[in-house]
Order: structure tokens, then sequence, then C-alpha cells
């Protein structure tokens, strides 16, 4: 049967299942299915969350000091923008400022968490969808060197020795039998379209991303005294600054500070010399694969970030933008505001949740977290083993958060759309420049190899924001301000009898909202809606799809039992995620899987 | 020259006994004085961000909880090459982000330690989000820190009674007695799982 959603898409059921399923649990945990016609597009897709993800319940009655540590466990890779977010949130609540340092140090932060989620992303998670690293043993070094040159030549790693040492490296791992990371791969699929050369080029940028990624990490420990899962503060940072000690623990000082700096410079420098000369080149020949849009064209959310000022979230002090776009009318952006109770609404008609009140949509302070987990007649197997969900019903742990009552996609490519809208200089100048070099409208910004290039532009603009925030950190200290919190309202006793705060960011993926209550100095009601609620969403009571069932929408299959452009477009989001792809044929038996990264 | 050594806990400490090597960590910290060559990390949920850390080290010692398909609360110590096995085999690996891949990477980088060994304890329970580690994981804490101490004894390395200073923990509001004290009853937090997404030993 043919449905035409509020949102434009013809949804048919009709054809081949697909099932996307996952095996871990990260942020979001999802499982997708399409249906797939004779021609092998797709033209039905249900995205489903299959975790319970209750951190909101285990946090009433904690005290909201605390609560950034709780929420930074929440997910496996963004874990500082959620810790972040939630001491926004709870500053918010009770009035309390922070210093300028403060901010700039909360910005470098937030912005080395871009950028090396952004390069482990392309390079680790994604760029295998794209590039085949078994057809780079085949590749001629010499000619692999000349591409090389050609691309970037301000690249030094560049030599003819250089990659026949990676060749062979990258082939005694793949003879010692440890396909490892190499294994799930569909080496064979004509869906793979480039040259051994450039296949060699991109995994060699592989191995020395890994390189890069090792320093971009330590930034976090500088400033959060630990990572994985740096500490952070309500009210400032925990990193005292203390300029003329030469080894204190813990305090910041002018080595410490000189490393960032030098941390700073080489990521600038890759993505100028690697990442963005390497999507440039990687996209150049998948010039024509311009599926994946899905929401892009039509609905944006961005609440922006990063503020020049401490304490002023107002949208013209925010280097990332903020702001909502409808109807695919980019000449209009919409302002956000995170509090209007009007603005931003989680439904919950097909989510195993249950409101008080049915049909109704909540905004996160007012948010209610009931589980009510049941299905639909329509459901293929059993309970314990679903075969085939059934999408007439609740179908997802995820709620479905909507705009003004639109599905929305949020994370760079939406940042990028919305800046591009607002005129945002630097964006504007940007995304004109890339589509200039490839030749290519500004149409192809809706596609997923859109939200991969609006993420390595990103980077680019992210190392340059940290660059000036560190810039500016310096120049605060040597003036002689070295404050780094603000804890006159840290004991409970100076806080109101409640209060309610919210906090915004821009995560790697994209909008991330925190709301507390803060009742008696203890935490009454916290809702988190992370990105993956929004690009993840299941559909809503009008039944307007989410981002990424609208984005897997009319996508051709080159083999559909190699569900390669599935993975394509959904690690397109990152989603923050592993799952175990399950195709089906269809009478629903299992034709292949593949673990999903 | 004295062996770097890396004593790591991972998982999740939010989710019922998916917390144990986080917890196994924090315990040894608190009991025992390392000397200045062994690091104790918390490595949480995280996987790359792991990297630098394991081309420091010569020795990897890992706790994990780890679906082997044993009776619950029993403990299994693997070594050598096995330990990547163990890790990545399907429907062993509980925590969220790969550790096997973590190894992978780092043997494909040539900064994988020369020797490793996983302290893995079989989970009673992890449908429980929010929850803590069930009494029968709990007491495996001592006897899994036992088996790293033994490992550092045969390497000449000798931990004393004591404690271990380190920045490399976690926050003490989620340390294992804030995070029990401070959890809301199951009637205020729902806390049930999704068993039908659960990888299961078979």
């Amino acid at each position: 049967m043919v449905v035409q959603t509020p949102n434009g898409f013809n949804l048919d059921d009709t054809g081949q299942r697909i099932v996307v399923d996952p095996v871990t649990r990260i942020e979001g945990h999802m499982r997708c299915e399409v249906n797939v016609d004779d021609e092998g597009y797709i033209r039905n897709a249900v995205s489903t969350g299959t975790m319970w993800r209750g951190l909101e319940v285990i946090l009433k009655g904690r005290d909201p000091r605390d609560a950034w540590a709780f929420t930074e466990r929440i997910c496996g890779v963004c874990t500082g923008t959620h810790a972040l977010t939630s001491v926004r949130a709870v500053e918010d609540a009770l009035g309390i400022t922070i210093p300028d340092n403060a901010n700039s140090i909360r910005n470098i932060m937030q912005l080395n968490l871009q950028i090396h989620d952004h390069i482990v992303h392309f390079y680790h998670l994604h760029a295998l969808d794209w590039v085949n690293p078994i057809n780079a043993l085949r590749a001629d070094p010499k000619a692999t060197s000349e591409l090389q040159q050609a691309v970037s030549p301000s690249h030094p790693l560049s030599s003819p020795g250089y990659f026949r040492d990676v060749q062979n490296r990258l082939k005694q791992f793949v003879e010692s039998g440890q396909l490892g990371l190499f294994k799930n791969g569909y080496w064979d699929n004509p869906a793979y379209l480039l040259p051994p050369e450039a296949d060699l080029m991109a995994t060699t940028h592989y191995l020395e991303a890994l390189d890069l990624q090792k320093e971009v990490v330590k930034v976090h420990t500088i400033f959060g005294g630990k990572n994985p899962h740096p500490n952070w503060l309500v009210g400032g940072v925990p990193c005292p600054i203390n300029v003329h000690s030469t080894g204190a623990v813990g305090a910041i000082n002018m080595e410490r500070l000189n490393l960032v700096s030098s941390i700073i410079d080489k990521c600038r420098e890759f993505n100028q010399n690697v990442y963005l000369p390497d999507v440039v080149a990687i996209g150049g020949f998948y010039k024509n694969w311009l599926y994946g849009g899905g929401l892009s064209s039509q609905a944006c959310l961005a609440y922006g970030d990063i503020p020049e000022h401490p304490n002023d979230f107002s949208p013209e002090q925010l280097y990332l933008p903020r702001g909502a776009i409808i109807n695919g009318d980019l000449t209009t952006v919409h302002d956000v505001d995170v509090r209007d109770p009007e603005q931003i609404q989680e439904f919950v008609d097909h989510s195993w949740y249950e409101y008080a009140e049915k049909g109704k949509g909540l905004h996160p302070w007012d948010g209610e977290t009931e589980a009510k987990f049941e299905l639909g007649p329509n459901l293929k197997g059993t309970r314990t083993n679903i075969k085939q969900i059934d999408e007439g019903a609740k179908y997802s742990w995820i709620k479905a958060p909507r705009w003004k009552g639109h599905a929305m996609e949020v994370g760079p490519l939406a940042r990028y759309i919305v800046g591009y809208a607002k005129g945002h200089e630097d964006i504007s100048d940007q995304v004109n420049g890339l589509l200039r070099t490839m030749d290519l409208p500004v149409e192809a910004l809706f596609s997923t190899l859109g939200r991969t290039a609006a993420r390595a532009l990103e980077s680019e603009y992210c190392g340059r924001l940290q660059k000036h925030f560190f810039d500016k950190l310096i120049t605060n200290i040597k003036n002689g301000d070295e404050s780094t919190a603000n804890v006159a309202k840290w004991d409970p006793k100076t806080w109101p009898t409640e209060a309610k705060g919210v906090g915004m960011t821009e995560a790697p993926r994209g909008a991330l909202g925190h709301w507390v209550k803060i009742k008696d100095g203890r935490i009454e009601n916290y809702q988190c809606v992370v990105p993956t609620t929004w690009n993840g969403s299941p559909r809503d009571s009008q039944g307007n799809i989410g981002a990424f069932e609208a984005s897997l929408m009319n996508t051709k299959m080159e083999r559909p039992e190699e569900p390669v452009e599935i993975l394509r477009t959904l690690h397109s989001f990152d989603p923050c995620l592993a799952c175990s792809t399950h195709v089906m044929s269809p009478d629903g038996d299992e034709l292949t899987t593949v673990k999903v990264r | 020259m004295t062996d770097n050594v890396l004593i790591l806990g991972i998982g999740n400490v939010l989710w019922a006994d998916e917390g144990f090597g986080v917890r196994c960590v924090e315990r040894m910290a608190q009991s025992w004085k390392l000397p200045p060559a062994v690091k104790i990390l918390d490595g949480g949920t995280q996987g790359l961000y792991l990297l630098p850390f394991l081309e420091e080290a010569d020795t990897l010692v890992v706790f994990d909880a780890v679906d082997y398909g044993l009776a619950p609360g029993t403990l299994k110590i693997v070594e050598g090459d096995e330990v990547p096995r163990f890790m990545g085999a399907k429907k062993m690996s509980l925590h969220q982000t790969g550790f096997q891949d973590v190894i992978a990477t780092a043997q494909l980088m040539g900064y994988c330690p020369k020797t490793l060994l996983l302290i893995g304890c079989q989970p009673e329970e992890l449908e429980d989000y929010g929850g803590g580690l069930r009494d029968v994981v709990a007491a495996q804490i001592e006897p899994a820190i036992e088996v790293a101490l033994t490992k550092l004894a045969q390497m000449g390395i000798v931990a004393e009674p004591g404690e271990t200073k380190s920045d490399l923990l976690a926050d003490a509001s989620i340390m294992h007695q804030a995070y029990e004290a401070g959890r809301p009853s199951e009637h205020d937090a729902c806390r049930i799982g999704d068993d039908r997404f659960f990888p299961v030993a078979e």
C-alpha cells in the first residue's frame, strides 16, 4: 500500500524487507527496516530505537552538581559534550555565571571534541563505506605518490617509498588473518568506485588520522584533568591556571598551554592538507551518487553553540549558527527558543512510552518517561525475536521530537544549511568554495555526501575557532586574569527552593539539549533530547517520518543482499551506535548478516 | 628497566554488572599502593581514546564484564593472543565501544602492549539501566584484584596495602558507594531493559 506522509514521502511497504538490527549499546541503539522494490529502490523505511535509555529517571533525587558525571556516561563517543550540556543546564537553572576563561576553555574543549569526532568519523567509521582497503593492495605506490601530490601538494608524506611501506604494512596485517578492522566490508560490491591508488591514499590517511587523534585527545586531558571522561564543574572549569608554576599537579601552566597550541596547529594542518583534499578527491569519484538527502532539503534545526562571550547565548553571539528551516524554504530562517513549550515537543504515539494525556506533545521540562512496551498486530516474528516490526503501532524506544510539529534533521549538515541560509560569512565562503572546486550545484548539499562534506568543512572551521579562543585565553592570562570558576553559588543554601534550566550545545552529531528541574537542592526532573532522538525519531501522530527514515527513501541498492548504500547513509549521520544488519528476503528468511559500525 | 603496566577497567557503570571493570580498578586503587610504573585507569565507555594509554604500556591488564556463557559471577582469565578473540567474539563483548577494535587498531599501528591479560567476570544482570552490581558479581571484585596482583608479583612488581592516588579514576559522585547510595528506587525509576536486542550467550 502506498501512503503519502504529510512531510512529502510516498511510503510503499510491499517490496522486499531489509532489516538493520543492533548488537551493542551506544546512545540511541537503532534498528532499521526498509522495503525495496523490484528495481532495488528503497520505498519504505522504519527506524527503531531498541534500547531503553532511562538516564532521565536515574538522575532523580541526585545532586544537580553531579549530573554531568552521569550524563558523561550515556554515550561511548561524545562524552564531554553531554557533560557541558549538563553544567550549562544547571547553571541556567540556578543563575550561575561563568568567567571568561571558563568560556574559552569550554569552547576549546567542545571544538576539540568536534574536530576529533569528525576526523575519527570520516576515517575510521565512514571512509570504508567509500574506500576499499583491500583494493589498495593492488595500487602502484608511484602512481599513488603522484595522486597525493596532485590532490594536496603541501602534504609532506607523499613519496613512493612511504606508500610502499604502508602498503606492505597493510599486506602483513591482512595476511596475518587479522582482517579485524576491515572484515565487514563488501569489497567486491560494484558500489565501490575508487581506483586502487585512491584507495591506498585514503587508507594511508586512515593510519595517519589514528596517530593524530591520539594527540588531539590530550587537550581534554589537559583541561579536564583526565581522559576518557574528563572532569567538569558547575560554575566554570575544574582546572586552575597558574602560569608561573612548572609542574604543579592539575594546574594549567605555560608548558601545557604550549602543548595545546601545538595540537591545535597540527589539527589545522591535517584538516587543510589531508581531510578536506580527501573529501574532495573521494567525493569526486562519487559525484553521481547523490542519494540520502532526506529531510535536509526541507527541515533543519540547530541550537547553535560556541558563544563568544560567557553567559550570552543570543544567536548573533554564537559561532555555530542557531535556527530552523521548514518546508524547504531557505529564504526564511526561524529563531529557535528551547524554552518555549510550543516549539520543541516530544510525541510518543509510535514510541514505547505512555503520557498521562494521549496524543499530546510534551515540552522536555514537562517531559514524562513512563515506559509502555507493546507491539502492533502486524508484527512478524515473536516478542523476543522480531522479524519485522509493525510501524503502524508503537515501534521505537526513541520519542519523536518535533519543532513546531515538524520532523527535523540535526547535525553538521543541518548546521551548515542553517548557516548558509542565514548568510553566515565563514560558512557561506566554505560552502561556495567547495561547490566551485567540485563543480556542483547547491542542491548537491542535500545528500549523504553533503553530510560528509559539511563535517569536513566544520572540522576546518572549528580549528580556526579553536585558535581564536586559545589566543583569547592567553591574552586574558597575560592581563592577569586567571579566574576559571565562579563558586559563589556552589552551596545549595544559596539556591531557590525550585528552579528550572536548559543547557544547549551542538554535539558533533547535532543539536543536544538537557532540561532540568531542581527542587530542594535535588534533581526533580531531567530530560535529554539527544541528536539521535531527532534524527532517529519514529513517525509522529501525523505520520511524518524522521530524518534517518527520510534519508533512506528512494535510494537505489546495487545488491539488496549487500546493504552498502544503507550503511553509507546511516553512517553519514555518525549515528552513535553499532548495529548488525540482517537482510531478509520477502518471506522473512535471513540472507546475510553484517555488523554495522 | 621496569615494564610499564596499564591496569584498565572498562564498561558502563550505569548498566548493572556492566560496571564490573570500572569498579575493580576503583577498589584496587582504594586498597593497594601501586608503584609508579603501574598506571590504573577508568576506561569507562570509551574506545579510541584509550589508544595513547595502550601505546605507553608494555603490559595490559583489563577488567571487564564478559559473557562467556558461564554461571553468573564466574571469573575467567584469558591471556595473550586469546584476549582479542574473547573480547571480539560474537555475543561476548558486552561493553559499548568494541574494545577488540581498540586492540586491533593498536596492533595495526604497532603499539599494542606485548603482554595482555583479561580478567573477565560473567555478569548476572545487564538489563537494569541505573542499577548497580549484583551481589554475585560484586563478590568477584576482590578475587579479580587478586589475579591482577598475582600477575604483577610474577613480574616482580610489589603492591602494598594502602592507596593509589590517580587522576585517571571516576569522579567521586559516580564512585560505587555514592552511586549506590543515590540511586532512586525501582519504583521511581523504571529500569527495565530490552532483551530482544541484547546478545545472549549460546
